[in-house]
Parts: structure tokens; sequence; C-alpha cells
């Protein structure tokens, strides 16, 4: 996926490779350079696999939480299509969406600032073969993986509770992947803007609301109109949409749209992150 | 020729760096960058590092266009930073396992060549520890080793022994002893004029983004020092009043430091009786062959005729 991707990119950077023909194959030939950053985190992560394993426990959680304990006192309310639905599965796939945006977001924001500005790890790498536009592909296929892993785990749980009637709710994983690809690039785009720990703050003052307020916890319904219309332009909404539709079984053409307004943000947030580590890395 | 320059320059804003250097480089050799901090070196080292574009001028490096062709210039580099850069997050091994995979050599070409670069290093007992609580001196030895894992043509080393102890010093001092008796071209920058004395074949003197002097070690001591050199240490409190005094004395040359007066003469001991003769008494006295590190203070220091 990763070097299919690259192949997609436009080249970024100053450091860029010849052009022409023999430069493009030899691209294709270096791409490869993401999967070994991919290589070196699933090594580091060895060493740190509680935290890895935790990623999994806290969407479930919730779900434990909200979905089963709340979901007793609050009973149907309207799902896709105004169909009534029990709580808990109008709420897990919500769930999975916003923990597909926080680990996003979180590999993308935090562990990125410290490896650009205390690690120094992409100053070590920079110094090899491969190139700044490889790097950010990595740090966000590296975030893919992990999501996907995470949203497997999700699924199978939803599925044993019963909370999954259609199998359209297989595309529940991919389509979580795409959560993760948008979130993990616009967040990273982000971060090689950042200065400081305090900057983080606007990190959280961006995800906090989405978290709350993307129809993740009830309907849009209950909103007034021109505040639903706020609502339908941001990310996390769109792909909480798409995840409910698939995991309730009521897929329809608004699908692909959502889907591709997803992809195009992550592929933006792809693209400016590859030019900026050139230039914050290549002084 | 490996590395050919002519004009380079970098300037950051409107502070120039490095502003304009001309050097040729030729397998097999090792070529030092010696000058006081700020001088341009890592500047000079980041850029045929291809890490950092030039400003203007021409560099080739193998050949090559560092920023067209910097990702297969850097395949066929070896890089010692000034700063360690090494994965803290990572066992000493592991250091050299990924790094060699940043390359995208085979595993089992690396895990070899990792056992042979520990042992190289002095480091195979430290193999399976974390890097993070190593001491500075075995993290210097690890990146060296690191830097080595793609068998490079070119190494390129930034202060490589800065912080170690001198045995240790020692130890790399021979590592790349023999690294050069096996065709490897270095270049490295340095504060320690032993260590440029020892190494180089030939090295250049930078100051304010321009090369002072270049040549071999032997070539600038005879062209910048003379044969014998008086060290004069006075009381603190008489240190500039003597400085002002010797300023006319009859020397070749005489350099003020912080602590002591040096005065550059054919005959030391003649030099000493003439001072006193000035009713100077100085604390302390020592007549001395002239180094390299004079070389380095003529070229780049405070003089007393400033
Ligand atoms: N990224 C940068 N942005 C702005 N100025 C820089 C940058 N990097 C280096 N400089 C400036 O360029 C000058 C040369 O720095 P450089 O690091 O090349 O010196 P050096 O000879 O290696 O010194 P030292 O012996 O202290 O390592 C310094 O004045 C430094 O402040
Ligand atoms: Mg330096």
């Amino acid at each position: 996926m990763s070097s299919a991707a690259s192949r997609m990119l436009p080249p970024t950077g100053r450091m860029l490779p010849p052009a022409g023909r023999l430069g493009r194959l030899r691209r294709a030939g270096t791409d490869a350079g993401s999967l070994r950053l991919i290589e070196r985190h699933a090594r580091a992560y060895r060493h740190a696999w509680l935290v890895f394993a935790s990623g999994v426990f806290e969407p479930l959680l919730y779900l434990l939480s909200l979905g089963l304990g709340l979901g007793v006192l609050i009973g149907k309310v309207p799902g896709p299509g105004g169909r009534l639905v029990p709580y808990r599965e109008f709420v897990a796939p919500g769930l999975l969406a916003v923990s597909s945006m926080n680990g996003a977001m979180y590999d993308s924001t935090f562990n990125v600032f410290f490896r650009l500005k205390y690690a120094k790890l992409y100053d070590a790498i920079l110094a090899t073969p491969i190139r700044p536009a490889q790097l950010a592909l990595g740090e966000i296929g590296w975030a893919l993986i992990r999501g996907a892993i995470y949203a497997v785990a999700f699924t199978l749980v939803m599925l044993a509770l019963g909370l999954v009637h259609s199998p359209w709710a297989v595309l529940a994983v991919p389509g979580a992947v795409l959560i993760g690809f948008a979130f993990a690039a616009v967040g990273m785009a982000g971060t090689t803007y950042m200065k400081s720990w305090q900057d983080f703050d606007y990190v959280i003052l961006a995800s906090m609301p989405l978290f709350l307020f993307s129809a993740t916890f009830y309907p849009l319904s209950v909103y007034p109109r021109p505040l639903q219309v706020i609502i339908e332009c941001t990310p996390l909404y769109q792909g909480v949409v798409l995840l409910r539709d698939l995991v309730l079984g009521a897929p329809g053409p608004g699908l692909l749209w959502r889907a591709a307004y997803l992809a195009a943000l992550g592929l933006a947030g792809l693209l400016v992150t590859g030019r900026r580590l050139a230039r914050l890395l290549l002084v | 020729m490996l590395v050919r320059a002519r004009g380079l320059t970098k300037r950051f804003e409107d502070f120039t760096a490095v502003a304009g250097i001309d050097f040729d480089l030729y397998r097999g050799e090792a070529f030092g960058f010696l000058g006081p901090n700020g001088a341009g070196k890592s500047s000079t080292m980041r850029m045929i590092g291809c890490v950092s574009p030039p400003t203007s001028g021409e560099l080739a490096i193998l050949g090559l266009d560092p920023v067209r062709d910097g990702s297969a210039i850097r395949a066929r580099l070896g890089v010692v930073p000034q700063e360690d850069t090494l994965d803290v997050e990572l066992t000493v091994r592991e250091n050299l396992l990924v790094y060699g995979r940043y390359f995208g050599l085979p595993r089992k070409v690396i895990r070899e060549r990792t056992a042979a670069l520990l042992d190289f290093v002095q480091l195979a007992d430290r193999a399976a520890d974390k890097v993070d609580p190593l001491s500075g001196g075995l993290k210097r030895r690890l990146t060296i080793a690191r830097s080595l894992i793609n068998e490079p043509e070119i190494l390129i080393l930034d202060e490589p022994t800065t912080g170690l102890d001198p045995q240790a010093r020692h130890v790399v001092w021979d590592r790349l002893f023999r690294l050069k008796q096996r065709g490897v071209t270095l270049i490295l920058t340095t504060h320690y004029m032993d260590e440029a004395e020892q190494l180089c074949d030939r090295l250049v003197v930078m100051d304010h983004g321009r090369f002072a002097a270049e040549g071999s070690p032997r070539d600038l001591i005879a062209r910048y020092c003379s044969p014998e050199v008086l060290e004069l240490r006075f009381d603190p409190e008489l240190h500039e009043q003597a400085g002002d005094k010797l300023k006319d004395f009859p020397a070749e040359r005489a350099e003020l430091l912080a602590d002591r007066i040096l005065l550059y003469v054919t005959d030391g001991d003649e030099a000493l009786a003439a001072v006193r003769e000035t009713g100077l008494e100085p604390l302390t006295s020592l007549v001395r062959r002239g180094t390299l590190e004079d070389v380095f203070l003529h070229l780049t220091g405070r003089r007393l005729e400033d």
C-alpha cells in the first residue's frame, strides 16, 4: 500500500532524485525506504509492547461503559435512514471512528514531534539514502498499520457482542484505516509547524470538539439545522457515518463521497508533510 | 577526484556561514577542517553529506550533484555527525541492524557486519544494552560503527573524538587509521591539533567561513611558525600590562592568550633573557618547538598588534 501511494506522489522536497525515466525507475526501486522506517518502529515497539497493546483496550473500555452501561438506560435511537436501533449498536461504530482518529493523531503528533525535535531520528535517517517524502509516507504507513490492528480487534469484539448485523461490516476495517489516514496525515502536517509542546494544546482544541460533537454519542438530528451543516463538514462526522452505515448494513452511494473526502484530506496532508520535513531538516 | 568544490557558499537568512570555498579531495586521503567555533566546519560537512543544499557555488561528490542525486550519494557515504543521533529506543546491536536496513542492505549482510563492527569499536559486550544509559564515549564509538555499516567510500567525521577520554581517543585514531589503510577517504573536523597532526594528510584552517590556510601539517608549521616558541605566564594582575610591554619586543610574532603570552622566536632562551632585561619577571616560562596549535592560534587568534 505504501509504495503504491508513494508512486502517486509528485516529487517533494528539495533533494530530488534525477528527473526522467531513469530517475523514476530509481525512485520506484528505493521507495522501500518508507518500509524501512516501519520496520524500525516495529522493532522499537517490541520494547514497548504494553503501550502498543493498550491501544486495543481503550476503545473497548469505552464500548463497555457507554454501549453496554449507558445503553441500558437509553433504549433505542434513530440510526441510518431514521430506523430505530439499540443504543449500543448505534454508539459502537462511532467509538471505532473516534478511536481511529485518536490513535492516528497520537502517533502523528506527539510521537512525530518527539522524533523530530528530541530523538533526532529523522536527522539520522536523512543521512542515509531515505528521502523526506519517504519518511512522511513511512510514518503514516506505521500509523495505519497500528490503526488497522486496533480496528480488527474492535470489530471482532463488536461481532462477539452481537452488535454486527451485516456483512458490510467487514468494510468497517478499511473504513477505520481511511479515517486514520486522514487524521494521521493532517496531524503530521500540523506537527511540522509546531515549535514547542505548548502547541499541542491546539491538537486537543481541535480533536476534543470533534470527539464530542460529531454525532458519535447521539444522532445529528438533536442539533439545529445550521449547526448540523457545520458538523457535516467535519471529517470525523463523515467517518462516523461511514462506519455506522457499514456496520448497521445501510451503505448508500454517499459512502463513496465520504471515503473520497477522507482520502483527499490524507493525500493533502501527506504532500504537505513531505515538503515540510525537507524544509525543516535539510537546512 | 571524490569531492570538488568551487565557490561553495552556505547562507542562513542573511548570515554567511560558508563564504565561497574551493577544495578538491582525492581518493584515499585524510582531509581535515580546523577552525574556531562557528567557523563553518559543520555547515561544510553537512553540505558534503547531502543533508544541506548549498546556497551557491559548485559541489560535486563522487562525480554527482548533491541536490539531484543526494540519495545515491548518501548510499556511499558514512557520516558521524557532531551530535550523536543514535536511536535511543533501540539496543546497541539494533542500532546497527536498523541503520543498515535504511541503506536497503540484506539482513544477513547486516548481521555479519554488525558483529564485526561491534568488535572493531570494542562494544561487543554491550550489544544487548539499551543505548540511552551508555556513556558519551561509548555512544561516540557506536556512532562510528554505525557510519561504517554500508562500507562507505567516504567517511565524514564531525569532531569524532570530542568528549572521549585519552584511551578512547587513541582507540578511535587507531580505527580511523586502519580505515584509511583500507582505502577509505576521511573528511574530518577537529579541535584537537594532535588529532589533526596524527590523522590528516592535508588540512585547512577555516575562519569566518573562509580558508585561512591549507597544506600538510608539516607545511603549515614550517610556513606559519617560528622554530621555537617561548611561553610566558604572568601574575593575572600583570598579564595585560606585560602584553602591552611585549608588543614591541623583537620577536617574529607575539600572541596574547587568555592565560599566557606566546613569543615566536628563533632562539627561546635568548628571548627569555631579553624579556627579563626589560624588567618583566614571568611566573613560569617554557621554551618549546612550534606546533600546529601555534599555526592555529596565529591564523585565527588575537594578536598583540590588533
Ligand atoms: N541552521 C542554521 N541556522 C542559522 N544559522 C546557522 C545554522 N547552522 C549553523 N549556523 C551558523 O553558522 C555558523 C557556522 O556554524 P557551524 O556549525 O558550521 O560552525 P562550526 O565550525 O562547526 O563550529 P563548532 O566548532 O562550534 O562546531 C555559526 O555562526 C552558526 O550559528
Ligand atoms: Mg561544528
